[in-house]
């Protein structure tokens, strides 16, 4: 996020696209109801109803994987009325004359027949956000989960840009993290081509700094990406994987292939709290200890670095990751050379200029934003108040493109995939909280009452959907939340896993796979 | 601003505050029990009864605006008989429940009876009588606990913007219900059991897990999404009975219903607790969920000690007769960055290679 939680309350519009931020983060819709309470316009653009249309002053239903469209569309209209910001543009931007040429095509008349969403509520939509000078975007997955996911970010910057809105409180882009450290775990660098603190590997002079500092040769090349690992994993050209956390049998796209490549590993190391579906094909399992049983840090979705704090004592033997790392590095004859939470910070720090203010003592009087650089720094609540880093920020034209797989007579709907309120991801936590189970412990797949009544489908029966990756018998459950030729169902039930049926297409820029868009068929099971 | 007199104390206040923010502002107590800091205020408990000068009768202090030179008197004779009897009344028909309550060492009116010393019941008389029906796995209620305060009411609607309860009835049968007093359905975020003043609306897992004041707590950070709600972890017997948030953190206290309820993955007994070995062949396909299979026959236990030196010695094997890129690293983004950190070390610098990514892309 470029700005903070707390400034959502004095936005004046509030721009959601492909979050359903009721169910997903459910606090950050709180402050929108508050700014809402206060008068806040919202535009949601979703494929879905989803819960927070309620709030919204224009509600652009579109068909899934046609954001590219819409976002040109509603700049077009914000550059031929003129609401444009002209000094930000003149000013903190390039390449605009070149971009403007991009949008011409994307006429209201033209965004409706791609989109679906009616050319009146794309041309409120474009006033509503074109017209204020303190308006927040915020999106999630639904914008990035696609074939074109970079360009569909690039295509938000646009309007950003052509607007002026970033830069100021209460006035950004807010991508919504959807896990409680994911930012952290970027910002540390669990990435493939990139240090501590987005340093990256192959910029002169960044892998001597990392080299001396952790005192050892490192390698320079940059690796894969962990869609790309699956790939290498079921050609063989990756024999062993370590896997700390993560179920990618249940959140990788096209399951079937996941199952295959983890299969053909040589060795395979998982560690986790349960014995999550991923750990079944493990060589080894080791048992480690969850959020509530460690000290550390997390850094939430506004770059908030908070501590975390022991309240338990795992159980069993459960260790925490962090030690069972040092003592394989040490097997490997590399000692770390830290053996605390608390020692691991400060190096981070002392390599990361961003993170260097930032200590766990300061933590204790609440969090901080990065970046903090010193320890007087009170951390930055909003970036780019002094301009971008890099200078000017550059339009890019960007072009419509369909997602990877399309519908057809044989595959004639459209799946989309997301989590709901109750459940958590792979589900391997949520999932044994008995409570959860009780209320929302069963697998569904939402249909149009339309389509469901040409299936000849009532609520609560069994339907098949099936893609050309796999196919699931799973529960029908009636609702107009979704339109006619879409279907949705969340992905944390394993025992009718969404991801059976997604596509792995990726981005080609930073590999994402197409979790929302793949064409399904559906019958009946009777 | 403007200048106002509390208590004889002369103040300068913000012109839009009420005479309750005033006073609390400047450390001048005022009883209240319907009023909440982050919810518009409601007015009608009638404790918070002021006098003010020129006004012929006492008014409430948490709906008053502040007027320039206007005189206040919170503490009176009067006054105090009045509260007296609003907390008599009260207590009137409320159940004398406070050795098994779940809110007993943190509930408003007992603390407010406390310090008025009201002991019994003054008016006896008819009580409300109301059968539990609850169908939903989170929240509680006990709707004769409910002192009709409407604070719940107003989380739902202002906060949470469910609007899922309501004021019903109206005179001695008024209570708070969902519409054709259903079974509750909502969003289960909690925020109505934050709020609650009494033991009317608590969790049901927290049912005689300990109360407050017996569990030690712990702030740490909410295990879920990435919003990074401030929690505060009640803990008894190595065990986490209850989370809670508190009014002046970041998140103001509200929760959602996996951080505020979902808390029970921690103690379950399914966590993995030894290291284990694979010793039956792999059959290539996941149980996805298939009850009856026995991990014993799948898995051995094994010593950490053998567990780390076997991991060790197949890196070392397969990055000599592969090279390092022949192993890739996944690490979590439900780790800590401290955690996080370690794990890229630890494959850039001890196993050579920069395949390590997380979930930020799935």
């Amino acid at each position: 996020m470029t700005n903070s939680i707390p400034e959502i309350e004095g936005m004046e519009v509030i721009f959601i696209i492909g979050s359903n931020t009721k169910e997903s983060h459910p606090v950050v819709a709180n402050r929108m109801i508050k700014a809402h309470r206060r008068g806040a316009k919202i535009i949601v653009a979703d494929p879905r109803r989803v819960p927070m249309v309620k709030f919204s002053e224009v509600f652009l239903k579109m068909r899934p994987g046609t954001d590219i469209a819409l976002l040109n569309g509603m700049a077009h209209i914000i550059v031929k009325e003129g609401l444009l910001n002209g000094e930000f543009v003149r000013e903190k931007t390039e390449g605009f004359d070149q971009w403007k040429k991009s949008v011409e095509e994307f006429t209201p008349e033209r965004v409706e027949g791609i989109t679906g969403v009616p050319k009146e509520d794309i041309v409120r939509a474009a006033r509503l956000y074109g017209l204020s000078r303190k308006a927040g975007i915020f999106y999630t997955m639904g914008i990035t989960q696609h074939t074109c996911g970079t360009d569909n970010v690039r295509a938000i910057a646009n309007l950003v840009m052509l607007t002026g809105n970033i830069g100021r409180e209460s006035t950004g882009v807010n991508p919504l993290r959807g896990q409680n450290n994911v930012q952290g775990s970027s910002d540390a660098a669990c990435m493939p081509n990139v240090y501590p603190g987005y340093q990256k590997i192959d910029m002169p002079g960044i892998r001597e700094k990392f080299e001396e500092a952790w005192g050892t040769a490192l390698p320079p090349k940059p690796g894969l990406t962990a869609t790309e690992m699956m790939d290498a994993a079921a050609e063989g050209r990756i024999r062993a994987m370590y896997i700390m956390g993560e179920n990618p049998i249940i959140t990788d796209p096209n399951m079937h292939h996941t199952i295959k490549a983890l299969g053909s590993l040589d060795f395979l190391v998982v560690q986790d709290i349960f014995m999550i579906d991923t750990a079944e094909l493990a060589d080894v399992v080791l048992p480690a200890a969850c959020s509530f049983e460690k000290d550390g840090t997390f850094a939430n979705t506004e770059r908030k670095v908070q501590r975390v704090r022991k309240a338990v004592e795992p159980p069993g033997e459960a260790r925490d990751d962090m030690s069972i790392l040092l003592e394989i590095s040490k097997r490997l004859g590399y000692d770390m050379g830290h053996d605390t939470p608390e020692k691991v910070f400060q190096e981070y720090g002392r390599l990361w200029p961003a993170m260097a203010g930032i200590t766990y003592r300061r933590l204790d009087g609440g969090g901080i934003q990065w970046p903090c650089p010193s320890g007087t720094h009170p951390g930055t609540r909003f970036l780019y108040k002094e301009g971008f880093p890099k200078g000017k920020a550059p339009f890019s034209s960007v072009a419509y493109c369909p997602p990877a797989e399309v519908t057809d007579e044989e595959y004639p709907f459209v799946l989309t995939t997301g989590r709901n309120l109750f459940q958590y991801h792979s589900g391997s936590m949520t999932r044994t909280v008995k409570s959860i189970e009780k209320h929302a412990g069963e697998p569904y797949v939402e249909i149009n009452p339309l389509d469901a009544g040409r299936l000849g489908v009532r609520t609560g029966e069994m339907i098949k959907v099936a893609s050309r990756r796999g196919e699931i018998e799973i529960r029908a459950r009636l609702t107009k939340r979704v339109s006619e030729g879409t279907v949705f169902i969340p992905m944390h039930y394993r025992e009718a896993a969404a991801n059976v049926i997604t596509n792995d297409a990726l981005d080609p820029v930073v590999k994402i796979p197409e979790f929302k868009v793949c064409a399904v068929k559906i019958e009946a099971v009777r | 601003m403007v200048r106002i007199n509390i208590d004889g104390k002369e103040l300068q206040v913000p012109a839009q505050s009420t005479i309750l923010e005033a006073a609390k502002n400047n450390d001048i107590f005022i009883p209240t029990l319907c009023h909440h800091p982050k919810l518009t205020p409601f007015g009608g408990c009638r404790l918070c009864l002021v006098e003010v000068k020129g006004f012929l009768k006492p008014v409430t202090a948490c709906t008053t605006t502040v007027g320039e030179g206007m005189e206040v008197v919170t503490s009176s004779p009067e006054i105090e008989e009045l509260r007296r009897l609003v907390l008599e009344l009260i207590l009137s028909d409320h159940p004398n429940d406070c050795m098994v309550c779940e809110k007993t060492g943190s509930c408003a009116l007992q603390e407010l009876a406390y310090m008025y010393g009201v002991r019994e019941a003054e008016y006896a008389g008819e009580r409300r009588n109301y059968e539990t029906r609850d169908g939903n796995p989170f929240i509680e209620r006990d709707l004769e606990k409910c002192i009709l305060c409407g604070r719940c009411v107003k989380a739902c609607d202002e906060i949470q913007g469910v609007e899922a309860i309501d004021f019903g009835y109206r005179g001695f049968r008024a209570k708070i219900c969902t519409s054709y007093e259903e079974d509750l359905d909502c969003e289960f975020c909690g925020q109505c059991v934050a709020v609650c003043p009494t033991g009317a609306l608590t969790g049901k897992l927290w049912k005689l897990k300990g109360r407050p004041g017996t569990t030690k707590e712990i702030d740490t950070v909410c295990p879920y999404c990435g919003i990074g709600c401030n929690i505060t972890a009640h803990v008894k017997k190595n065990e986490i009975v209850r989370i809670t948030s508190a009014e002046d953190t970041w998140n103001e206290g509200w929760l959602c219903v996996k951080g505020r309820f979902g808390y029970q993955f921690v103690s379950s007994p399914d966590r993995l607790v030894r290291p284990l070995i694979r010793t039956a062949p792999k059959s290539g396909m996941p149980s996805l969920g298939r009850k009856g299979i026995k991990w014993g026959e799948v898995f051995r236990e094994a010593s950490w000690e053998e567990a780390l030196d076997l991991i060790a010695s197949r890196i070392r094997e397969i990055k000599e007769t592969h090279g390092a890129d022949a192993l890739a690293g996944l690490s979590s983004a439900r780790c800590t960055n401290e955690e996080n950190y370690v794990f890229q070390k630890f494959m850039r610098a001890a196993v050579g290679t920069n395949n390590v990514d997380h979930c930020a892309r799935l």
